[in-house]
């Protein structure tokens, strides 16, 4: 063999079982993002946020329940944060005339529940507000896609730009979709996230591109499967190693950074496997597809 | 790829040692002593505090002007000698019919440059006023640029009471900017309970001195209601005096029945004018109005001349205090809408401090431990790398005297795992190039040169995302941004000066053994 590799896996033959997977995955989110939607939270949809701690550790949740809904403030939700006296309350009504309107809240959950509660954080978003966050937030990742789509372009080839692209809308499309599928919240810090994800993906899958650009030059004569497999296989304990570290990481960030970042560190995980994943099996195959050559490469360096 | 000149080596050690110095800072207490007083900020979500954005509507005020603009139209349609019919102001337009004879008289007297009515700014290139007619129907509004001036000017007098009234509560460090054409942002640090700001921003504290009407229904009058909405009285519409005659403000209390007060006094022009009207209106009520809602209304029941009175009202002494502090800074030109909030307890921050560290510490020690046991004396190289990253990141946030955020922490850890990737990306390379290249020397130098490509394009991208996200995130989120960018740019120093120096020594120490990676 000419590449001296040890390793030598035939990823060839696995991309069209792979590629299936990756189908059912896509539509299956996409279906749970259409039917289910996203849960968006206060950031994005307005409304209060109360996180709230009671000194007495036997507090029962229905009894905070009771006492918001007494309040009569509609739509409320209240559920634990972290641990047994912490508690998340999501309010979605937003008074936003009304400058008393959490010390009110806190008044009447104090009188009702027999002790002084400690309101740790407040975020009250008013309607206008949050709607330019979301359209802030879409444009944010809407730019990030065409930022790499044209540095890919400048970089490579066409052929390279198109096949990272859809990798890294594989990546985010299936991210959201399990934040979908399990309505998990989605605020400022999932959009930096998935902003981490879309860079991540796009950095697994340069490498491997780059590898294939460096084979292709070397390499006339073999086709473009080869050397897209070959090129995998070079790359493949970094491709591991790096996953590898990152992960440790951010592992570390949602075992523990607390309650706060769990969201945001559980989507740079999923992101993260996914996107290597999606390197190796969509980003590499979709590029097989283009029948990038030899040619194609050398024309550029002229 | 190995060889560095001497300069080079002094240079990059330099460098490295300065920073080294900045990031020390943080952990020195030096408030007050000389140059190097920098420090990395904590945001409000690990410090503690406040933050509010405050819209300012200034359609009040544009209603005003536009009034006073119907005013003077008057006079100027009567020195033109024009005549006109049904002049009346119709949402923000003043509408009127004019005769044909007199279209032209109107045009010219519009179109004057050095008009009263209708002034030139000349930083727009176009007037304050426009106006169309229409089967001699007139119609003047104002122009884009008036509306722009007009909500510039509100938000500027907006910006500065504001700022009055909260420096007077005595917050420590308050950050109070403007943020696009109406709006107001305020960070209120190490303030965990903002009810109290909150309260004195939602007042808009337009106080009038008014004579309660003698009549119940007569023209120049209108219904108010009390603060405390036990009646309501008939008050003259015609002002005596204005929260803006107050020359000072202070609470205090009214010995004779122990209940607070608020002193006040007027200026020179407004006590002259105090005495007269009460000297007039002996045995009348006098009703203080403050936003529309009656505070008191006491009898007149001498003339006061010396300019100074007091307000009594149902006040407690911390809501006399208030009050005399909103008198003191001035009414608002608008009313202030509190648009969104964001308030994090200090228990909590502290709490996110510790659990950012502790995560910092161990996703740290993890990526430390499993790169030397995959790459034993080359991974050593790698962790001196990162840690020397890790110095040079907080040495560079120091120097910037960024923010650091939760989200800027949980950046730090992410730069972290993948900071290694730069030389992990060489290492591998360069083990490809052993089973090539004869000597250690040239396996070494072909790895660091063939995957500098590599390196840069991954790095690129993220940092096309971190920059992205910088000027379109908001709040905590911008300091996740800010890390992570950083790291990427001192990832890309250490892991191609520090580490491959590093590994040139090592490798030319070793160039006849065999070198395991």
């Amino acid at each position: 063999m000419i590449f001296n590799v040890s390793k030598n896996f035939n990823f060839y033959q696995y991309y069209k079982k792979f590629s299936l997977i990756s189908l059912i995955f896509i539509i299956f989110s996409i279906f749970t993002l259409l039917y289910n939607g996203l849960n968006l939270g206060v950031d994005f949809k307005g409304g209060t946020l109360i996180e709230i701690r009671t000194e007495d550790r036997n507090v029962d949740i229905s009894k905070i329940r009771t006492s918001f809904l007494n309040m009569n403030l509609g739509d409320v939700t209240v559920k634990n944060f972290g641990n047994k006296k912490d508690f998340l309350v999501k309010i979605e009504m937003i008074d936003a005339e009304n400058e008393t309107f959490i010390s009110s809240i806190h008044d009447k959950l104090s009188l009702d529940l027999g002790a002084d509660v400690n309101f740790r954080r407040v975020e009250k978003v008013g309607p206008k507000v949050s709607g330019e966050l979301l359209k802030d937030g879409l444009l944010a990742i809407t730019l990030a896609l065409a930022a790499m789509l044209f540095y890919i372009w400048i970089r490579f080839e066409w052929q390279f730009s198109l096949a990272a692209i859809a990798a890294i809308i594989h990546d985010v499309v299936i991210t959201m979709g399990v934040f979908s599928f399990f309505s998990y919240e989605i605020n400022l810090s999932i959009v930096a996230a998935v902003l981490t994800i879309v860079g991540y993906s796009m950095n697994d899958t340069v490498v491997i591109f780059d590898r294939i650009r460096e084979n292709l030059k070397k390499y006339s004569k073999i086709p473009i499967s080869e050397i897209s497999n070959n090129s995998t296989n070079e790359t493949l304990s970094r491709t591991i190693i790096t996953s590898t570290t990152t992960l440790l990481a951010l592992v570390s960030i949602y075992l523990f950074g607390g309650a706060i970042l769990k969201g945001f560190s559980f989507a740079m995980i999923l992101g993260v496997i996914v996107g290597t994943y999606s390197s190796i099996f969509v980003a590499t195959p979709i590029l097989n597809y283009t029948n990038v050559n030899s040619k194609t490469i050398l024309k550029e360096e002229i | 790829m190995l060889y560095f000149s001497k300069l080079k080596l002094v240079t990059l050690y330099f460098i490295i040692a300065v920073f080294s110095l900045f990031a020390l800072l943080n952990f020195i207490n030096n408030d007050n002593t000389f140059l190097l007083s920098k420090k990395v900020n904590l945001g409000l979500d690990l410090q503690g505090g406040s933050y509010l954005l405050l819209e300012v509507d200034s359609s009040p005020v544009i209603k005003e002007k536009i009034q006073n603009k119907l005013l003077l139209l008057r006079k100027i349609l009567k020195e033109n000698k024009i005549k006109y019919k049904k002049l009346k102001i119709n949402k923000n337009y003043i509408n009127f019919i004019i005769q044909e004879k007199d279209v032209e008289n109107f045009n010219n007297s519009f179109n004057k440059k050095d008009y009263a009515f209708n002034p030139f700014y000349v930083q727009y290139n176009a007037n304050e006023m426009e106006y169309s007619i229409k089967d001699n129907l007139v119609k003047i509004n104002y122009t884009k640029y008036g509306l722009i001036e007009i909500k510039k000017t509100t938000l500027e007098q907006s910006l500065e009471i504001v700022r009055r009234r909260i420096d007077e509560t005595g917050t420590k460090d308050p950050t109070i900017v403007r943020s696009g054409n109406d709006r107001i942002l305020i960070e209120l640090p190490g303030l965990d309970d903002p009810n109290r700001v909150k309260k004195l921003l939602g007042k808009t504290a337009n106080l009038t001195f008014r004579l309660v009407s003698n009549t119940e229904d007569s023209f120049g009058a209108e219904m108010l209601p009390f603060e405390d909405d036990s009646e309501t009285l008939s008050i003259n519409k015609r002002v005596i005096l204005r929260g803006d005659s107050l020359d000072n403000a202070t609470p205090s209390f009214d010995n004779q029945n122990n209940t607070a007060i608020v002193n006040f006094s007027l200026d020179r022009i407004g006590a002259k004018k105090f005495a007269r009207v009460t000297n007039e209106n002996l045995g009348r009520r006098l009703a203080i109005v403050l936003d529309n809602k009656i505070i008191s209304a006491p009898v007149i029941r001498d003339a006061i001349l010396g300019g100074a009175g007091q307000i009594s009202g149902n006040f407690t002494f911390q809501s006399a205090t208030d009050l005399a502090l909103l008198l003191r800074s001035g009414a608002l030109p608008a009313p202030l809408t509190i648009i969104e909030e964001r308030t994090v307890g200090p228990d909590l921050g502290e709490d996110s401090i510790k659990a950012g560290t502790i995560s910092l510490l161990i996703g740290f020690l993890l990526v430390i431990i499993y790169m030397f046991f995959k790459y034993k004396i080359m991974g050593l190289i790698a962790n001196i790398a990162l840690i020397t990253n890790l110095i040079l990141l907080i040495g560079i946030l120091t120097i910037l005297e960024a923010t650091l955020t939760l989200p800027g922490i949980a950046g730090i850890i992410l730069t972290v795992g993948m900071a290694v990737d730069a030389n992990v990306l060489i290492f591998e390379r360069i083990k490809e190039e052993m089973k090539i290249e004869k000597t250690n020397i040239h396996a070494f130098d072909m790895g660091y040169k063939k995957a500098q490509s590599a390196i840069l394009d991954a790095n690129i991208t993220t940092l096309i995302s971190s920059v992205i996200l910088f000027f379109l995130g908001s709040g905590p989120v911008k300091g996740f941004a800010v890390t992570l960018g950083i790291g990427i740019i001192t990832t890309l120093f250490t892991a191609y000066f520090l580490a491959r120096h590093l590994s040139s020594l090592y490798v030319m120490r070793n160039k006849e053994s065999k070198i395991k990676i």
